[in-house]
């Protein structure tokens, strides 16, 4: 995808004073922090970039991702000067959006099961955690299942099994989630959107 | 929102009430500002002097839960004064419409009400309608029952003395909002309101925006460029969420949920599908089959067929008149009958009201499934504060996804953008996107259905499932196309107006829900999203133009905006009967050499004035116009104010009826409530801050937020906090009659004590943002541990923004 770069140009024009300012003062210090600032930028001019958009509110403000052509790691997010709502800016945490990557340490990385009555998390694999869920639904939908209800109505339902999320998450997760609940008969669907 | 983010620019007058725009949508506030650097006037109404009543022309102080009074009280003065946009209101509102004689409003109660059940008969809350069956109309609007006179008395109860005084807003001040928001009910002004859940957390919340549209109806403001009425929203997708409805009540789509009591498919379409015997009324809902057995055929496929009613047996069915909300699923929980529970995205344990009964209700659980990008308190309830892991029995599983811009998707903005993402980078470890691991899910389950079968197994068994990719991951963009929807066998449109014949093939996607099919020729996951691919494969969301051909701000070919790529809904609204712009500076569609010319029109029809094909402009409604008797609601076709669940009064000054007569009271041990209680004299509400998101569940774990705002606090006027001897900076207790919140003091000119009924009443707040998990060295905890069990009449959202606490030195 082809973007403008403006943004890049006039981010460059500000770094480029700071550098002459600073190179007159005796603290090496901001120097050295512009000069790393350039090295970005550099970085962010030779980066494939790839337009995201933010997940907090819901105003929609278009994000940039540098991703290093190397490594495929993401090292700068900023605002989408093109984009016609945030005209590349954005607020507090949407600034903040590079925290959310993989740089930040609390991400969680590994699939986490705390069995009954335990006291800690244990680490487990993917098939692990399918199969033993999908085993708990199957067997939770059977055993609680009401095809008729109390007038004797055809009602194909499961009220022991509730679901809730997400309004963040993209349309299509959002589609699947939706489906995949009324295929299992459940009713206790809601999330984000009702508080 | 019924208008979008830049269209915010257009408007003369911005009235933003039940929202702290600066500061938790400082982007959309950034198009409020433009549109003062035009010379609008920006009004400011809410509880606290927050930083947008700082941008604004004025803030004026209301307490917490008042909103309908206030606003009741410009209706009055709207009429009364004859401000009201005589065309509009005469020609695109149901003012003229007579109601059955039978109806009444006596002391805060309709007819039909039912103490009882807490519910009302709506049998009277209809129209009289002549011998076609089309409503009758008074076009002097002079009649004793006709819409506008029932509205001109209703709202003549509210007067300045009256509503001064519930809601503790000087007279002045008043006055000075009703007469600057009224100027703009003349056809070359642009009035609109920002809200968010400033007005949707409370009892009435439903009824709060529904007195604005009365208002927005009155002034000519709704279907105009800065107009409208429009909700600033509070999650990146919770406009999709809402429209894929993964939400009790409706599919995606806003089709109705099932009811038991409608057996057959028939029988459900009948119901559904209004019927207008008025023939200037496009009212669109007649297609109501096409849509819904599209989705159904987009579940199941070549299964769902003439002969099985399109799996129609197959759906769940919810009991008539019961809820399944939030509160409604913790409820059942909390009593043992839920005993599974995925929470996907979401931090409950902090979100939902009454947190204790929250968490206590999760203990119950057999199993319960997270999916997030972080841990929080929902996840780790088993080791919350004062719960011993020893005892609890539930299986926890917690899987790791993807953040945002680690996969790729699309994700709908307030203004009803369908914006495309791409995925930026891979996600950490073994973290996969979360609709990645529903489908898994799903396919192990299908997997135990095909073996073992099980009560109702073809839901499961015939469901088309095959949304993973050759190397097993999401297929987003065939997720996409099954959204959007395809034909499922070779079909011919032919467009009579037109008088042309287009020929699909079978697997063509559907270019516009126009062409959907209620004989299963058609599979649409949801038909408002039809349209959002070309019939060819283009992806319409992915589309980054910047033309601007009105000068409005519409942006037309950047991104998707639903319905049919429509900016602003009711456009035909901003045009005259003959199809001319109301006000020719603000051009959003004009009727021109026999074509609407400009935003995509609210259908093809041309203007009202031609009484053989026109129509009117407001083609979701039955009867084709706005509704300013609107009979749908719980609690009223005209809203009224009634206090909050908890208030400081004991009576309401308007009526006999304290609250509102149509909420679900809740009755568990757990849902206690202290009304007008000395032990919890002050109004609390509650909010966010910039610097975190909901329940913080995202920005607590990021260092260079929680810096900016590290724990809990709430916010006490000077004055309250003289009385308490509570110093700035001070950790004190919140207290309700649910529960406790440590936090610090931050006293404050922001708050100022209302008077209200002749005493003085003093308003706190506090932010939702904090739990327990982290940071780890914090003190505080949700402060929805102090807030009530209880929600509006008609959607179920909690009354976060109006409670009785106290506050507490420790």
């Amino acid at each position: 995808m082809e973007l403008t770069r403006r943004g890049f140009l006039n981010l460059s024009g500000a770094v480029g004073s700071g550098v002459a300012l600073s190179s007159l003062g005796i603290n090496l210090r901001p120097t050295r922090a512009y000069a790393d600032e350039l090295n970005k930028m550099n970085r962010i001019k030779a980066a494939k970039q790839v337009t995201t958009i933010c997940c907090y509110c819901s105003v929609g403000c278009g994000l940039v991702c540098s991703v290093d052509k190397l490594t495929g790691k993401i090292f700068n997010i900023e605002g989408d000067a093109d984009h016609p709502i945030n005209e590349g800016s954005l607020c507090a945490k949407g600034a903040g959006f590079f925290d959310l990557t993989e740089a930040n340490k609390h991400r969680l990385r590994k699939v986490l099961y705390r069995k009954p009555y335990g006291t800690e998390w244990e680490e487990k694999d993917w098939d692990f955690a399918l199969s033993r869920i999908a085993r708990l639904v199957k067997d939770t939908r059977d055993k609680n299942f009401t095809v008729r209800n109390a007038k004797g109505e055809l009602v194909n339902r499961c009220e022991a099994i509730g679901h809730y999320g997400s309004s963040n998450v993209d349309n299509e997760e959002c589609w699947i989630m939706s489906v995949k609940s009324r295929a299992l008969g459940l009713v206790y669907i809601d999330h984000q959107a009702r508080v | 929102m019924t208008n979008h983010y830049c269209d915010l620019k257009n408007a003369d007058v911005i009235l933003i009430m039940g929202s702290n725009a600066a500061e938790h949508h400082p982007i959309a506030f950034k198009w409020i500002l433009r549109a003062k650097e035009h010379g609008a006037t920006i009004i400011h109404v809410d509880p606290r002097y927050t930083r947008t009543s700082a941008r604004c022309d004025f803030h004026v102080p209301l307490r917490s839960g008042t909103d309908i009074a206030f606003l009741g009280g410009m209706i009055a003065y709207i009429i009364e004064n004859d401000k009201y946009f005589k065309d509009y209101v005469l020609n695109y509102t149901n003012a003229s419409f007579i109601v059955n004689s039978g109806f009444r409003f006596e002391d805060g109660l309709f007819s039909g009400y039912d103490a009882k059940k807490r519910k009302y008969d709506k049998s009277t809350w209809v129209f009289d309608q002549d011998g076609r069956g089309v409503p009758q109309r008074d076009r002097t609007l002079s009649h004793p029952r006709s819409v506008f006179q029932l509205l001109k008395r209703h709202y003549s109860r509210y007067t300045l003395d009256k509503v001064s005084s519930i809601t503790g807003v000087s007279k002045e001040n008043l006055l000075k909002v009703y007469e600057i928001y009224a100027s703009t009910g003349v056809a070359d002004k642009a009035g609109t309101e920002c809200y968010a859940l400033g007005w949707t957390h409370h009892t009435v919340g439903s009824q709060n925006i529904r007195t604005m549209a009365i208002i927005q109806l009155l002034l000519g403001n709704m279907g105009i460029a800065g107009g409208g009425i429009n909700a600033l929203r509070g999650e990146p997708n919770v406009q999709g969420s809402t429209d894929h409805c993964i939400l009790y009540g409706n599919l995606p789509g806003y089709l109705k949920m099932l009811p038991a009591s409608l057996g057959t498919l028939e029988q459900y379409l009948k119901k559904y599908t209004p019927v207008s015997k008025d023939p200037q009324s496009a009212n669109y809902y007649s297609n109501y089959p096409k849509f819904f057995v599209s989705f159904l055929k987009s579940l199941w496929d070549d299964k769902a067929t003439r002969n099985n009613d399109f799996g129609y047996d197959w759906m769940p069915k919810i009991d008539d008149g019961k809820a399944y909300s939030t509160m409604h699923l913790f409820d059942a929980m909390y009593e043992g009958k839920v005993k599974g529970f995925f929470a996907i995205g979401a931090d409950p344990a902090v979100s939902t009201p009454n947190s204790h009964k929250v968490r206590k209700a999760m203990g119950k659980l057999d199993w319960l499934v997270g999916e997030n990008i972080f841990n929080n308190e929902t996840y780790e309830f088993w080791r919350g504060p004062g719960v011993d892991p020893a005892k609890i029995k539930t299986e926890c599983f917690l899987l790791p996804a993807s953040a945002s811009m680690e996969k790729e998707g699309s994700q709908s903005n307030s203004g009803r953008w369908v914006q495309w993402k791409y995925k930026a980078a891979e996600a950490p470890g073994d973290a996969i996107p979360v609709g990645e691991i529903e489908i898994k899910i799903l396919s192990e389950i299908k997997k135990l259905y095909e073996k073992e079968g099980g009560p109702n197994a073809e839901a499961i068994v015939n469901l088309k499932w095959d949304y993973l990719d050759g190397k097993g991951h999401m297929n987003v963009v065939k997720v996409a196309q099954q959204i959007n929807g395809r034909f499922t066998k070779d079909t011919v449109i032919e467009d009579t107006a037109k008088k042309t014949k287009t020929v699909f093939k079978k697997g063509q996607l559907v270019p516009t829900f126009g062409m959907l099919k209620d004989d299963g020729a058609t599979a649409c996951g949801n038909w408002i999203m039809s349209g959002s691919y070309t019939a060819d494969g283009v992806n319409k969301m992915q589309s980054r133009g910047k033309e601007d051909p009105t000068g409005l701000g519409l942006f037309p070919n950047w991104s998707f905006a639903w319905p049919v790529n429509r900016r602003i809904l009711y456009n035909r609204a901003s045009c005259d009967l003959n199809g001319k712009p109301y006000n020719p500076k603000r051009r959003l569609l004009e009727w021109t050499d026999g074509k609407w010319v400009g935003d995509v029109p609210d259908g093809p029809w041309p203007p009202q004035a031609d009484r053989a094909k026109g129509k009117y402009p407001f083609i979701m409604q039955k009867d084709g116009l706005g509704a300013l008797f609107g009979p749908g609601m719980a609690e009223g076709p005209f809203p009224e104010h009634y206090e909050p669940l908890e208030s400081p009064l004991t009576k309401n000054p308007l009526s006999g009826q304290l609250i509102n007569p149509a909420i679900e009271i809740f009755k568990g041990e757990m849902d206690k409530v202290a009304s007008a209680s000395e032990k919890f004299p002050y109004v609390c509400t509650t909010y966010s801050c910039t610097e975190h998101w909901c329940s913080g569940a995202l920005t607590r774990w990021q260092a260079w937020l929680l810096e900016m705002q590290p724990e809990l606090y709430v916010e006490i006027g000077e004055k309250l906090a003289k009385e308490k001897g509570i110093k700035n900076g001070q950790r004190i207790k919140v207290t309700s009659i649910r529960g406790e919140a440590p936090c610090v003091a931050m006293v404050t000119k922001r708050f100022k004590p209302f008077r209200v009924e002749g005493k003085e009443v003093h308003q706190v707040g506090m932010p939702f943002n904090y739990g327990w998990l982290f940071p780890k060295d914090s003190t505080s905890d949700s402060t929805n541990i102090l807030t009530p069990t209880v929600g509006d009449a008609n959607t179920f959202c909690p009354e976060y923004k109006a409670f009785m606490v106290n506050v507490e030195k420790l």
